[in-house]
């Protein structure tokens, strides 16, 4: 079932529309199960015979629960803001049940036309059934004329069942002032973790991601991979936290890309409290090497073309 | 054709100066062409010159007529230069597909990429929409890098030891991909390389010496003087084995 985006606000309504669109790729209302929130309140919401989204009582958020055994069905639940000043805070809570199934799509994006900055807090929290599999994607985007900042702070808390696996995306790609994204998880036995995560920042922007990583299951697995794109005045930080407390295996990579006067720092603490445990962290720091450039102006490409080439490829 | 006039590099080494290339002159016409000599001879600066990679210290290159010394990398790779890596570059997040549709400088099918990777011997599906990074092998960037010089198909070419990494048992269809580059292109083909059999298929052969030109010439006058020191090297092993 398809239908036109309910108009948030009437003179606002392409802004939405086109936020919504820059974060979750929505030009009408996605399939499936879906929470739309708007400046602070949800808007719009769809649920299916497997997936049910509840509004919470105590704080601003919702409880999305998924069926055991549900398969092939995705959640989309943007955030979008179009007003200057408001500071929007949300819990959600993913259930998934055993052996399910499914992506699920969240992003925020902000469009700040005044002077006061507006902020979006989400607070994601997963509880992955044993043997689940969830695909999860989140992009971050900010826009507007206003001087007020944009800022953006999304924590994830995951519990990894037995024999689940999360595949977690990440994309910042322009236009948030502010950041800092916080992601814990616990790892059960046989389960695995991969979190990739690729932020692009410029001006005098921040962003500061935080990995905690229990690998407590035996046979548990993570993957953490950073890519950055650190332009102008702007500052990365990457604090990579392992620890493996079982047989387990952890591979943390931070590669930064330095532009201008760009600041990358990556930061890897890494505990292994098991023998059994195999623990590595890698991070690359630096300009763009000079050999890919090079090797890219021999098929023809000009220096400025072959630098965003490299750029783009590596943002992907 | 392609030709160096007194071509001269020199870079500072501690107090001094080193030239790794000294006064070359060369004149390089619509041949197969291989450059030879000892490690550090200067073959690959001489195409790193060619390329625009290194600028040379004093003399002039001249491409089809054109003074290129002043010319930029791209600037020559538009004007028809490609050059093959000794050591291909692997990049984070570009495909070998989109690799090889920027080196032929138009938008290709994935058919049309996989033609070129054939060609060299890679089992195309496999290979397209890989990244060209560290996960693969020697060999096959070393493959992947010919494939890009078959893609962009110019008039002129450098290939820096594209046998190295290579195996053994490919060898002789790599030399079939040459022949067939040189032939598409109807132009320069220039290929560094130690190999004897590489250098049995060139028109022409120019020995490199502590980078200066020892020999040029036709290969039929050049190649048996240059097996001559193996041979004295084995006679010399020989004598040693039997005293």
């Amino acid at each position: 079932m398809e239908k036109e985006i309910k108009p948030v606000n009437p003179v606002k309504d392409k802004i939405y529309q086109n936020l919504l669109q820059e974060i979750a790729g929505l030009y009408t209302m996605p399939m499936g199960a879906f929470n739309i929130r708007a400046d602070g309140q949800g808007v719009e919401r769809q649920t299916t015979a497997n997936i049910d989204i509840e509004t919470k009582k105590d704080q601003p958020g919702i409880d999305i629960r998924v069926k055991a055994g549900t398969k092939n069905e995705s959640i989309h639940i943007p955030v979008v803001i179009g007003r200057t000043g408001l500071k929007d805070l949300v819990y959600n809570d993913f259930y998934i049940g055993a052996d399910a199934d499914v992506t699920i799509v969240a992003g925020c994006a902000i469009h700040n036309p005044g002077l006061e900055d507006s902020e979006h807090d989400g607070i994601h929290r997963f509880f992955v059934g044993e043997n689940a599999k969830v695909k999860y994607i989140e992009k971050h985007y900010g826009e507007g004329e206003g001087a007020g900042k944009r800022v953006l702070n999304p924590t994830t808390v995951i519990e990894l069942a037995r024999g689940s696996t999360m595949e977690m995306d990440s994309v910042q790609i322009q236009g948030v002032d502010s950041t800092i994204r916080e992601t814990r998880a616990v790892v059960g036995e046989g389960a695995t973790l991969i979190i990739s995560e690729k932020i692009m920042t410029d001006g005098d922007q921040y962003a500061k991601t935080i990995f905690e990583v229990d690998l407590d299951g035996e046979d548990s697995r993570t993957h953490l991979i950073s890519r950055a794109v650190v332009q102008g005045d702007s500052e990365q930080i990457f604090v990579s936290k392992m620890e493996g407390n079982n047989r387990s295996r952890g591979h943390s990579e931070c590669d930064a890309i330095l532009m201008s006067r760009g600041k990358a720092v990556a930061i890897p603490e890494v505990t292994a409290n098991h023998p059994e445990a195999e623990l590595i962290h890698e991070a690359v720091i630096g300009k763009i090497a000079g050999e890919q450039l090079t090797k890219l102006m021999t098929l023809g490409l000009s220096e400025e073309e072959a630098e965003a080439q490299i750029i783009s490829g590596f943002m992907k | 054709m392609l030709e160096l006039v007194d071509v001269t590099v020199a870079v500072p080494v501690g107090d001094g100066i080193k030239e790794i290339l000294r006064d070359v002159n060369l004149r390089i016409d619509d041949q197969f062409v291989a450059v030879t000599g000892p490690n550090g001879s200067g073959k690959s600066t001489l195409a790193k010159v060619i390329m625009g990679i290194v600028r040379p210290t004093s003399g002039r290159i001249l491409f089809n007529g054109k003074d290129i010394t002043d010319l930029g990398i791209h600037e020559r790779a538009g004007l028809g230069i490609s050059y093959a890596f000794q050591q291909p570059v692997k990049f984070k997040g570009l495909k070998v597909f989109e690799l090889i549709s920027l080196a032929a400088g138009r938008d290709l099918t994935k058919d049309d990429a996989c033609e070129y990777l054939s060609q060299v011997g890679l089992c195309a599906l496999d290979y397209v929409d890989r990244d060209l990074d560290a996960s693969l092998s020697g060999g096959e960037l070393k493959r992947i890098e010919i494939a890009m010089m078959l893609a962009r198909g110019t008039f002129f070419t450098i290939l820096d030891e594209p046998e190295a990494g290579i195996d053994l048992w490919s060898f002789q269809n790599l030399i079939g991909v040459f022949r067939h580059l040189h032939e598409v292109t109807d132009g320069s083909i220039l290929i560094i390389s130690h190999q004897e059999r590489i250098l049995d298929m060139v028109d022409q052969i120019i020995v490199l010496n502590e980078g200066r030109v020892e020999q040029a010439g036709p290969k039929d006058e050049i190649l048996p003087g240059l097996l001559l020191p193996a041979d004295t090297c084995r006679a010399a092993c020989d004598y040693y084995a039997v005293s």
